[in-house]
């Protein structure tokens, strides 16, 4: 397990009481994160908890993608990178050497800024994950592809081209497909990065509908530059700024009357 | 962006201190009707108006042009909502004091008569709740916009006093009922007046604090 070095607990980090009767389905505690070194998050705590969905925004290089992407280990692919500190998922650290890192990640699923489909046909885009985990009944695999394109309102668009190519698709079709992919083998939560930095507005409305319906099913991380996508689909809101969490707290209260000035300079764009 | 949106965050600053001004002249020349009993004053409050009209359709378009096209939030979102509703109160400010004209047109062309009420005293506290919430406004004074809040209560309590020297005027006077009528009005208007300086007090604590404050007691 990860040795915790909690620096000063975060003095500038505040942690407003929201009123959250949910339990908590991801519990950052302490965390640090270096890419050799040098140290892209510094002592944050944060948690989230089931059924809602958080945003992390903050100035580009604030470390709220690799805060994002620590929380189902895809920094694990950098070979110089470093982790301390805690993430548990329900109540187990999953940087203990006991967790098997694919099963981890068919539970916290992630969509990308861009849409990235395999060159293989809407189908085995969604199934993919399923062959990946082991299964290979095709009634079910043919059952569980379309509930999962079904979850992220995409199947009246694509039930008749099931079997073509992915990358015929639009790009919001395309992130939607992307979306089904990951829900495909049934996460608890949904980490998305930048999801609709790519797509125009309609399609961009389309995901944010999407994001409010997943939701009760699903718990959802998201990180947007967005301020308004923040506004519009998110419970809470984390600013991060030079690797620290400066401030969470309810949506509605980060947008209207922050606690700090620095999340304020952010949000109304008075930053730097 | 930023900066072209902070010009008109100030463009509009400058709009509604403006209109504040113009407001405050008006009411200033009402109080000033009544204690001259002057029509000619009234007159000119009362064909004046329509300028404080159309003063408030501009701010209020101007909020409206500025929250669709940069979807302010936090202290931006805050200062648009407090001027819009800022604005609001200035323009039914005016037109209490058009208000108060039209009473003054009327007793201007009776007989004087004394009630023993000096109307100086209201609409000294009056003017003063209104001048001040707007001087909270401009320099973000919380401390002031409290001392408004807490005017208020004296300024009803002055007019619960007109409302029995004019009940008693009227037992006395009973062929006289239209004009003291009138001059219950004129203290209704002064109240007002006095409410609406409230609100704009209330509006800049909201701009500074973020919470609203309304319908709570200041004593």
């Amino acid at each position: 397990m990860p040795k915790v070095q909690a620096t000063s607990s975060g003095e500038s980090v505040t942690y407003k009481e929201i009123c959250v009767d949910k339990p908590v389905k991801i519990e950052v505690k302490h965390l640090n994160f270096y890419y050799g070194k040098v140290q892209a998050l510094q002592d944050n705590s944060l948690d989230f908890h089931i059924n809602e969905v958080s945003a992390l925004i903050g100035p580009s290089g604030c470390g709220k993608s690799t805060f994002l992407r620590c929380l189902n280990r895809m920094n694990d692919l950098i070979s110089i990178s470093r982790v301390e500190g805690n993430i548990l998922l329900d109540g187990l650290d999953i940087y203990d050497p006991s967790v098997d890192v694919v099963m981890l990640r068919s539970r916290i699923g992630m969509v990308f800024q861009k849409p990235n489909p395999f060159p293989k046909t809407i189908f085995e885009n969604v199934a993919y994950g399923l062959r990946v985990n082991g299964f290979k009944n095709k009634t079910f695999i043919e059952q569980r592809v379309e509930e999962s394109l079904k979850l992220s309102a995409i199947w009246d668009e694509v039930k008749d081209r099931i079997h073509k190519s992915a990358l015929e698709l639009s790009g919001g079709q395309q992130q939607r497909v992307c979306i089904a992919r990951a829900l495909a083998v049934e996460p608890e939560i949904l980490l998305m990065d930048e999801p609709c930095s790519a797509l125009d507005p309609i399609a961009t409305q389309k995901i944010e509908e999407l994001i409010h319906q997943l939701k009760k099913s699903f718990t959802i991380i998201i990180v947007t530059h967005n301020m308004q996508q923040a506004a519009r689909v998110s419970d809470i809101t984390a600013f991060f700024y030079m690797g620290r969490l400066i401030e969470k707290g309810g949506t509605d209260t980060i947008f209207t009357r922050p606690k700090l000035k620095q999340t304020q300079d952010y949000i109304t764009g008075r930053f730097g | 962006m930023a900066k072209h949106f902070l010009r008109e965050l100030e463009k509009i600053k400058k709009r509604i201190l403006s209109l504040g001004a113009i407001v405050e002249e008006r009411v200033h020349l009402a109080i000033k009707a009544i204690e001259l009993r002057d029509a000619d004053i009234a007159e000119r409050i009362i064909k004046s108006d329509h300028e404080i009209d159309e003063m408030e359709v501009e701010v209020e378009e101007e909020c409206l042009k500025i929250l669709a096209l940069y979807q302010p939030v936090a202290i931006d979102l805050r200062f648009l909502t407090a001027v819009i509703k800022i604005n609001n109160d200035l323009e039914r400010i005016a037109d209490e004091a058009v208000n108060i004209a039209r009473r003054v047109s009327i007793i201007a062309k009776r007989e004087k008569l004394d009630i023993s009420f000096d109307y100086s005293l209201m609409a000294g506290k009056a003017e003063y709740m209104l001048k001040k919430s707007l001087d909270a406004f401009v320099n973000l004074d919380i401390d002031l916009a409290f001392k408004v809040c807490t005017l208020d209560d004296e300024v009803d309590r002055i007019q619960s006093e007109a409302y029995d020297r004019i009940k008693v005027a009227i037992a006395d006077h009973p062929d006289r009922v239209g004009y003291l009528i009138n001059l219950l009005l004129i203290s209704r208007h002064l109240e007002r007046i006095a409410d609406h300086g409230t609100n704009i007090a209330e509006e800049v604590i909201y701009l500074i604090e973020g919470e609203i404050v309304r319908h709570e007691n200041f004593l």
